[in-house]
């Protein structure tokens, strides 16, 4: 079991210090992911009922409010966009 | 509580929800075909112990990875849309989604992230045959992410196997197999995965058609050539197939979807299939003017297509819109007044101050709740999608759909002939045709989900009751950044994906 356990970290460790196209696409990953989760999802994307409201019976309020309001028109009645 | 909908904010909403499905799809489809031909190419070099199959499949891997890449974490957007914009949407299915998503991410994002290091630091670390096995665990754990994704997609085209609760506001999950197993569900997935198999041959077949161009890599690349041929010939043919279930299931389940593919007004018995034609812009339901300003019709074929029998009845727009008693079809004023009923009750339901009356409010919209959707509509023309873009998407998506299997085709003839690297005519087009892969993808892509419209779940909720109560400058805003960032992504991508294909395998 260590030994694998071994093998494994060896495997790994070689092969991020073997890359010559992964440096580079590493680099696209983690920039990528820290714009998506260090930036976009903080500063513009809060999940919107979680942050609002503070209980579910509250959510599911605002939701079924949402399902019984009086239905309204867009500004201009249907047209096909051909 | 939301006075208002604000339809810009709803239409801001789409079209990021669209740029980034779009966007995300670029990628999916390659890793779908890709994974699977980098299989059998690592399985020929086990086979045969020929050290060129493994050249070629380290290079192909090579671009594989840069594919994986670019497209990584796009998915993981779609979410944060969905919870930001999306917020009563993703409320009302969080009980269905998350058991298909949570599958996702325990088999098959864990099957991919563990055998992903083996397949690209294994060479000559781990045995030739666990190498092949790891390889061929991408393959299936990338297919398997497609699978869970498109069962969540299919449920929003026909919601089956759950129950709306309307104390809570959500559709809870009743039966996971009929959701998993649902024809749209299936039919999502086989057509889908096949599309991506044939795209991973067009952009084999692209890649090695310009090496033969140049003169460089003949061998790599006729090599590649005869197994994504053969891999996306098979892939292509499938593919016919699956799209002409994927139609007979939108006939069952979403005969609107079918009449806007096809342009359809007049609902007709042996209705002809548009093999191609141009729509009248002007036209709109309910008139009795041809909708087509030019056309050309196989006889009967459509009703094969919807019905697979002759001598049935195939409902145009107008039917579905206006009813049609003669049909038993239903109007959709007549939907919209049940669905009204259903609205009137859940509002009876949430008022209800003794149990008496909640349940008499509760069997009120249990008799109404199968067309709560269409109680939002203030018109019935709003149930009918955009047809133009539906029906020139679709057709697009078809005339390349047989197209396709001749490129195939094409390429192994020549193979045979032993003529490949003088058809330079041929070799300049099959670099071209990888462009049209992506438009097939993309274009199926706006007949499932723009054809669907103006639902966000089928029948049940329209996108206008789907979104959060935000601001339509704040859905602007992150449009443009997305579309940025997405610009310089695609640029970053294609460059280093350009640069390693100039690089070429190891001699």
């Amino acid at each position: 079991m260590l030994s694998f356990a071994r093998t494994m970290y060896a495997l790994y460790v070689d092969g991020f210090r073997s890359m010559v196209l992964g440096r580079q696409l590493w680099k696209i990953i983690l920039i990528k992911l820290v714009i998506l989760f260090g930036v976009i999802k903080i500063f513009f994307f809060p999940d919107f009922l979680a942050t609002t409201y503070s209980s579910d019976h509250e959510r599911a309020n605002h939701v079924l409010s949402a399902l019984t309001m009086e239905p309204t028109s867009p500004p201009h009645e249907h047209e096909t966009d051909q | 509580m939301l006075e208002q909908i604000d339809w810009s904010q709803v239409n801001w909403a789409r079209a990021q929800f669209a740029l980034t499905a779009m966007f995300h799809w670029i990628f999916v489809p390659l890793t779908l075909g890709l994974s699977f031909l980098l299989a059998f190419f690592e399985s020929l070099y086990v086979k045969t112990g020929n050290e060129s199959w493994k050249r070629i499949t380290k290079f192909w891997m090579s671009l594989f990875a840069v594919n994986f890449t670019v497209g990584i974490a796009t998915g993981l957007i779609l979410e944060f849309e969905f919870g930001t914009n999306w917020a009563n949407y993703s409320w009302m299915v969080g009980d269905i989604f998350g058991a298909p998503l949570a599958a996702e991410g325990i088999f098959a994002f864990f099957i991919e992230a563990t055998f992903f290091a083996v397949m690209f630091f294994g060479w000559n670390r781990v045995s030739k045959g666990f190498h092949l096995f790891s390889t061929w665990m991408v393959a299936v754990g990338s297919n398997l992410s497609a699978l869970w994704i498109l069962v969540a997609n299919g449920w929003m085209q026909y919601p089956v196997g759950m129950a709306f609760n309307p104390q809570t506001a959500r559709f809870e999950m009743e039966n996971f197999w009929e959701v998993l197993f649902s024809p749209t569900a299936i039919g999502k997935f086989t057509h889908a995965t096949s599309s991506g198999f044939l795209l991973g041959g067009l952009f084999v077949v692209c890649v090695s058609s310009w090496f033969l161009l140049k003169k460089r890599h003949t061998d790599m690349a006729k090599k590649s050539m005869a197994v994504a041929s053969v891999f996306g010939l098979l892939a292509s043919i499938f593919v016919i197939f699956t799209g002409d279930e994927a139609a007979y299931t939108s006939a069952r389940v979403q005969p609107m979807k079918l009449a806007a593919m096809e342009g359809l007004y007049k609902g007709e018995t042996n209705a002809g299939l548009i093999m191609l034609g141009i729509l009248d812009p002007s036209h709109m339901p309910g008139e009795d003017d041809d909708p087509f300003l030019f056309d050309i019709k196989l006889p009967g074929a459509l009703t094969l297509l919807a019905n697979r029998q002759l001598d049935t009845f195939v409902p145009g727009v107008d039917d579905l819109v206006y009813g049609n008693d003669a049909q038993g079809i239903m109007s959709t004023a007549d939907k919209i007044s049940q669905g009204r009923a259903a609205i009137k009750a859940l509002t009876a339901f949430k008022q209800a101050t003794n149990q008496d009356d909640a349940q008499a409010a509760l069997n009120t919209f249990n008799r109404h709740k199968e067309f709560l959707g269409y109680g939002y509509l203030t018109s019935p023309e709003q149930a009918v999608p955009p047809v133009g873009l539906t029906f020139y998407s679709f057709h697009i998506m078809v005339m390349l759909g047989f197209l396709f299997p001749l490129i195939f085709l094409g390429v192994l003839f020549f193979l045979f002939k032993g003529t490949l690297e003088n058809q330079t005519w041929f070799l300049r087009f099959a670099v071209l045709s990888l462009f049209l892969g992506y438009l097939a993808q993309e274009t199926g892509w706006i007949v499932a989900e723009v054809g669907r419209q103006p639902w966000a779940i089928q029948g049940l909720l329209p996108v206008g009751v789907a979104i959060s109560d935000l601001t339509t400058a704040t859905v602007q805003l992150t449009f443009f950044m997305f579309l940025t960032l997405f610009t310089v992504l695609l640029i970053a991508g294609i460059r280093i994906m350009t640069r390693q294909i100039a690089l070429g395998p190891e001699e």
